[in-house]
């Protein structure tokens, strides 16, 4: 396969998934926001911004983080590469370019949501509700993800789409998990507290894990318990172990496919075997920020890895 | 019921495929007839005759019916782009008409000998001026037009393709004016496109009317990419061992075309390239794949010259592939249509074809070219000058209409304003008469109404020289009008070859 193919394949998926989380992101976010903290609402929006590495641009462009703007610059912002406008528009201009090796199913499901976001941009914004457009998306991203499971091939294309997909949702499940990190840090005696569960309830309602949640654990919710359902539980369909699971698994159908190994198998077994290794207790020993922060850039590692065996036409 | 009828107006047609737009007011100029495809007289010509109770028997409803399916067809299929690179929105959708137009197997057969004669000359034409240059030295062709013009490279001189094609696929674009005038208006040697067309047009044709391919025996034309994918690796270098790897470089989705090349990558199992998928290491040029570097031996280039190399034409270009040159020069990739190959296609060495078929193959030309004064001679240009109110004077090197002069639609002013331009630089121009083109019955608000047309058909030229029976017919679908061009109201039809 083409890799310039295989590329646009993989990142339809990570933009997909990408708009997924920035939805799901603003949801968090209005979420936290309504509840009274410390330091109003205000800096529950700059910690999840914080979170997303978005908010230095957010900053430069719109100063006041008031919830308006979030909402813009989240959604809307074609300047910003992460807006859930601009990653649909880049996985349907993908798909536009590797529309020969897609399903009809496929296609309509990215250009569906393209026509459509184009006509809630025509939209008057004060009829947009938050809620709406965050639904809007996350319903998109999983007609998406429907249609290429039932209707696709499962050849290397399918692994590359679904290379995309773990590697983003990974690195999603660790930021949003990190959202938590950054509303904490100015005071540490909320540990344990009322808040603090409400804010860790939020975050799984956010992941639409709740439930599942209650049906994996039961009982109170407590932080070891969400570390553990996120991070460690093959179980939880966002769990750093089950994306691991997912890009071991199709990096592994890749070198089956291709009758060789490159560094990403290599990376990818050492990524799992960390996730794996890790207790819950180790984890808040390192400390979660800590732990997460060097999940994002060990799969980053993995990324490029990827990148230069496979997408950039360069492997030897 | 629908109505057919011919009908007759007297109206002074041009040539050009982008000329004139409305029926000429009949001032000046030689009234002709124009010539009914379907019709003589109230007789229907024999290779419509099934399609006359078709078409009487077909109900309003279910034509309204049958043409929204089409439309919402293409749509599906998502064929939308403007053919011959006229521009405009690469999302439009070219209208198609149902009337199909029909050859007999008789006309075809002539029409055939006469662009495969064509493609035979220009092919040869293109190797003698890369080399010897024979026909200038015979005095043939006036060496300026051709190693003056702005389509020949220097940088292949002396280089001769594989298999000696430089022309892989040649368009040739052909107007018809009585039941044996054939005229040829131009020819494409580059990368003539709008073959999608041919092929969806059938497609939806026979999805939709079955019973007319069951009562007419029509030749079929979808075997057009496998001959396609044959011609081209048939040209594969010397250096290649093995089945050969065809590649189509396409300039990438922006372009209006794309649909046609991912099209026909899709139908010959081939990659579908962009420039930046490719590279050169050492005597080859290799594609990126998941699997590591690939050899390509054969690129069915998309793109124009200019945009090939950097390092050897335009170094601005971010479309092309530093290096390719070289490579090509070498013999490790071929490049169809091979680099230089315009200079067959131009409008001031078009007027010599029929004298490289003479010179190269010592035949007669079977397909007439429209009669063309050169301005720069001086006898020609006196008669330009007599006959201004008559004849379409173009531009050599202009396309898309303008700078040029359509007489029998010009008020005297226009007219004696252009005279002086042309006499400040005669050898700019060429002349031609204004032609009666054929019609083809077509279907309109009102019933179905005769429409002009013009015909491309996409001659392969390999290893062997072959040719799919049928091509791509435009039509103008306004009352009256010549133009063809899909940006100004033109469609698309269906075209037929009977088998005999």
């Amino acid at each position: 396969m083409l890799s310039r193919t295989a590329s646009n394949l993989y990142w339809i998926a990570r933009y997909m998934e990408r708009a997924d989380t920035v939805a799901r992101l603003l949801e968090v976010g209005s979420r936290i926001s309504l509840l009274p903290s410390a330091q109003g609402y205000r800096s529950d929006w700059d910690s999840l911004l914080q979170a997303t590495g978005m908010a230095h641009a957010f900053a430069q462009k719109y100063g006041q983080t008031v919830q308006r703007n979030i909402e813009s610059f989240l959604f809307f912002d074609r300047d910003n590469p992460s807006s859930v406008a601009s990653c649909i528009t880049a996985a349907r201009e993908n798909g536009r370019i590797v529309r020969t090796a897609l399903t009809t199913q496929v296609w309509d499901a990215l250009n569906t949501a393209f026509q459509e976001l184009r006509q809630l941009e025509r939209e008057e914004r004060s009829k947009l509700e938050l809620s709406r457009l965050t639904d809007w998306t996350m319903r998109h991203a999983a007609m998406l993800r429907g249609a290429i499971d039932a209707t696709l091939l499962r050849d290397d294309g399918f692994n590359f789409l679904n290379i995309g997909y773990y590697l983003e949702r990974g690195d999603n499940t660790a930021r949003l998990m990190d959202v938590k990190y950054y509303v904490l840090l100015p005071r540490v005696d909320y540990v344990g507290s009322g808040l603090d569960n409400y804010q860790w309830t939020t975050l799984l309602r956010a992941m639409g894990a709740q439930r599942a949640f209650h049906w994996a654990y039961g009982g109170e919710v407590t932080a070891m318990k969400i570390a553990d359902f996120l991070i460690r539980n093959p179980q939880s369909p966002r769990s750093l172990a089950t994306c691991t699971a997912g890009l071991m698994n199709h990096l592994g159908r890749l070198a089956k496919a291709y009758g060789r190994e490159t560094e990403a198998q290599e990376k990818v077994r050492t990524l799992a075997a960390g996730i794996e290794a890790a207790t819950v207790d180790a984890i808040f020993d390192e400390g979660l920020h800590e732990f997460l922060t060097r999940y994002i850039a060990e799969a980053a590692t993995l990324a490029n890895a990827i990148h230069a065996s496979y997408l950039s036409g360069e492997m030897r | 019921m629908v109505m057919l009828r011919a009908v007759r107006r007297s109206e002074t047609l041009c040539a050009g495929p982008s000329v004139c737009s409305s029926r000429a007011k009949g001032s000046a100029g030689a009234a002709v007839a124009q010539f009914n495809e379907m019709f003589q007289g109230t007789d229907v010509r024999i290779p419509y005759a099934r399609l006359q109770d078709w078409v009487a028997t077909m109900p309003q409803e279910l034509r309204s019916l049958k043409q929204a399916e089409a439309e919402a067809l293409f749509r599906r299929i998502g064929i939308t782009f403007a053919v011959y690179g006229e521009g405009g929105d690469p999302d439009r959708l070219i209208p198609f008409d149902m009337f199909p137009r029909v050859f007999s197997g008789a006309e075809w057969g002539k029409l055939e000998r006469g662009i495969k004669q064509r493609a035979r000359a220009l092919n040869a034409f293109l190797v003698d001026v890369y080399g010897r240059g024979e026909i200038i030295r015979a005095g043939r062709i006036p060496a300026r037009l051709v190693y003056q013009n702005e389509a020949y490279e220097k940088a292949v001189a002396g280089f001769v393709p594989p298999k000696g094609v430089y022309s892989h696929i040649v368009g040739v674009d052909i107007v018809r004016t009585g039941p044996d005038e054939f005229y040829v208006l131009e020819d494409n040697c580059r990368t003539p496109s709008g073959v999608s067309y041919m092929l969806e047009s059938r497609e939806i044709m026979m999805r939709m009317f079955p019973d007319l391919f069951r009562e007419n025996r029509i030749e079929p034309v979808d075997n057009y990419s496998e001959k396609l994918r044959r011609t081209l690796a048939s040209v594969a270098p010397s250096k290649c061992k093995g089945e050969p790897t065809v590649v189509i470089l396409t300039p990438g989705h922006f372009n209006s075309a794309y649909y046609e090349h991912s099209l026909l990558a899709d139908l010959m199992g081939v990659e579908l390239v962009e420039g930046q998928d490719l590279f050169v290491e050492g005597e080859y040029v290799w594609m990126r794949t998941t699997e590591g570097p690939q050899r390509v031996d054969v690129i069915y280039r998309r793109i124009d010259d200019a945009f090939l190399d950097p390092l050897c034409f335009r170094p601005d270009s971010m479309l092309g592939i530093p290096g390719l040159m070289d490579v090509y020069r070498s013999g490790g990739v071929s490049i169809c249509s091979a680099p230089g190959a315009g200079v067959a296609d131009d409008k001031a060495i078009y007027t010599y074809v029929p004298d490289m078929i003479r010179f190269y193959l010592g035949e007669e030309p079977i397909l007439q070219n429209v009669p063309t004064w050169q301005c720069g001679r001086d006898e020609d240009l006196k008669h330009v000058l007599a006959n201004l109110p008559d004849l379409v004077v173009k531009e050599v090197h202009g396309s898309g209409g303008y700078g040029m002069l359509v007489g029998p639609k010009s008020s005297r002013d226009e007219i004696e304003r252009f005279r002086l331009k042309l006499a400040e630089d005669p050898s700019n121009y060429i002349a031609q008469p204004t032609l009666a083109l054929s019609t083809v019955p077509t279907f309109v608000e009102e019933g179905v109404a005769p429409r002009h047309v013009d015909l491309r058909p996409y001659c392969l030229v390999g290893e062997r020289i072959e040719l799919v029976p049928g091509g791509l017919t435009r039509v103008a679908l306004q009352e009256g009008s010549l133009v063809v061009n899909s940006s100004q109201g033109g469609g698309v039809k269906d075209t037929w070859v009977l088998a005999e």
